[in-house]
């Protein structure tokens, strides 16, 4: 069983159509990587994955769960699809800590204790661990989306949504991100990015979907249709990234 | 007639005592007002068409009239149209409630629609519910931006129970105007009532801006 699928999926923002029957399989252990123009709906692809929005008509199931089955089953989702923003949203009152043990004691329920603990794993993981006690003002923006991607994984999830991690970063903050996403990927996690990195869509990505206008346009093997893209419109995107 | 400051070692005792119905009046008013405030304002935030619609019809309502007139209504035309006799204390107390619970609903819905959209995205992608993301998240740093107006709204209660000189609540204004009448010592009586006034605002600044300080706004 897929572990996400759109079928005819769309979604509108009153009468602009920005999904348009999408129909999407993704198998567990991929890595998608999600490219395309700027307002061809891939943000709102992602976000209907974990019901940041709802979508119009057609269904999208998340891991065996339908995201039009209500409040309850929608929080469940939410904690089988963990999501990374690009402008991190890091609760700023909390230290990277506590942003990081907020899922497992407020959702998963864990003690004080045990959260803590599984925090600083994860922020070991992404290579933070002494930077626990510090507020997300005091970390760098690579730092602070580390701190995300590690908040996002507390929660313990199957598959991981990225909408465009490191686009608010420096370039030489880039790399940090990047890394990090790159050895969840080996680990097995199921990966679904938004990026404009066509290297780490060529080394880490085994998919490749380009949008175009709401729709699935190109959908392949990453290093193949980057290095021939089908289409023209695909090929001038790439000139422009 | 020249001005005779002795005159009001007699007088002090008597505005003090109006000087403390006005903090009772002020310091209930407000409790109220923030209570009614902040469900109004989460209302206006986040309720549906219908939550929404009356939270934003009460506020219009208040903000559009005098607080005489909302006293004035309470005191006299609701015992009328609800057979509902009131006190003149609880007339006041009751105008400052819905006064300051109109003006506090508009504070409290601007400072949680001030915190980023993202956050509650954030709380609400691991899975949190509504409530939790605005009892943990938003709320906490809501608060933080709600003090410094929420200081201003409690400054302008307290000068306004005053106006309640007109149903007769024997607070400091009134105090100080039957004083006047008995006597006509007007500059001394109305330069105490002044001072008064100063030092129960000025007592409230203080307060507020060490809050303040001890809270870094993020
Ligand atoms: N909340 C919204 N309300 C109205 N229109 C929106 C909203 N979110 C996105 N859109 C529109 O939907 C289209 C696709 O947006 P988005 O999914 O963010 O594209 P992308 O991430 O590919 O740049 C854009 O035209 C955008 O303006
Ligand atoms: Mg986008």
């Amino acid at each position: 069983m897929s572990i996400i699928e759109f079928k005819n999926t769309s979604k509108h923002f009153g009468p602009l159509k920005v999904l348009d029957g999408v129909d999407l399989s993704i198998e567990k252990g991929e890595v998608v990587v999600l490219v395309g123009p700027s307002g061809s709906g891939k943000s709102t692809l992602l976000r209907c994955i974990n019901g940041l929005e709802a979508i119009t008509s057609g269904d999208l199931v998340v891991d065996g769960l339908s995201v039009t089955g209500g409040k309850r089953q929608l929080r469940e989702i939410r904690q089988e699809a963990g999501m990374v923003f690009q402008q991190f949203n890091l609760f700023p009152q909390l230290t990277a800590l506590e942003n990081v043990a907020f899922g497992p004691s407020k959702v998963r329920g864990l003690s004080r204790e045990k959260a803590r603990e599984a925090a600083l794993n994860l922020l070991e993981k992404v290579g933070l661990r002494e930077k626990a006690g510090h507020y997300p003002a005091e970390l760098s923006g690579g730092q602070q989306q580390r701190v995300a991607i590690a908040r996002a994984l507390a929660v313990k999830p199957k598959v991981m949504l990225f909408d465009e991690p490191t686009s608010a970063l420096d370039p030489e903050l880039k790399q940090e991100v990047l890394n990090v996403m790159r050895a969840l990927a080996e680990e097995g996690m199921t990966m679904v990015v938004v990026t404009h990195e066509m290297g780490f869509a060529k080394q880490v990505g085994t998919r490749l979907i380009f949008m175009e206008h709401g729709h699935i346009a190109v959908d392949g093997d990453p290093r193949e249709v980057i290095d021939s893209p089908p289409n023209d419109r695909m090929k001038d995107f790439l000139q422009h990234v | 007639m020249e001005t005779d400051w002795s005159v009001l070692v007699e007088f002090i005792p008597e505005l003090l005592e109006g000087a403390k119905t006005t903090i009772y009046i002020t310091l209930v008013g407000l409790i109220g007002g923030l209570v009614l405030g902040t469900f109004a304002g989460l209302m206006r935030a986040y309720g549906g068409h219908i939550l929404n619609a009356v939270a934003f019809t009460y506020v219009e309502i208040i903000r559009g009239t005098p607080i005489v007139v909302q006293v004035m209504f309470l005191y006299f035309a609701l015992p009328v149209l609800a057979d509902l006799r009131i006190d003149p204390m609880s007339a006041a107390i009751l105008a400052i409630v819905v006064n300051a619970g109109a003006y506090i609903a508009e504070i409290v819905r601007g400072a949680f629609l001030s915190i980023s959209k993202g956050l509650t995205e954030a709380g609400l992608a691991i899975g949190l519910p509504h409530w939790k993301v605005l009892v943990y998240i938003v709320g906490p740093l809501a608060f933080r931006r709600l003090i410094p107006p929420l200081g201003n709204q409690f400054i302008v209660s307290l000068k306004d129970t005053s106006l309640f000189i007109v149903i007769g609540v024997g607070e400091l204004t009134r105090t100080g105007q039957e004083i006047m009448a008995a006597n006509f010592r007007a500059v001394e009586i109305w330069t105490a009532v002044a001072i008064i006034y100063l030092i129960m605002t000025g007592t409230l600044s203080l307060i507020l801006r060490s809050i303040e300080k001890r809270m870094s706004i993020l």
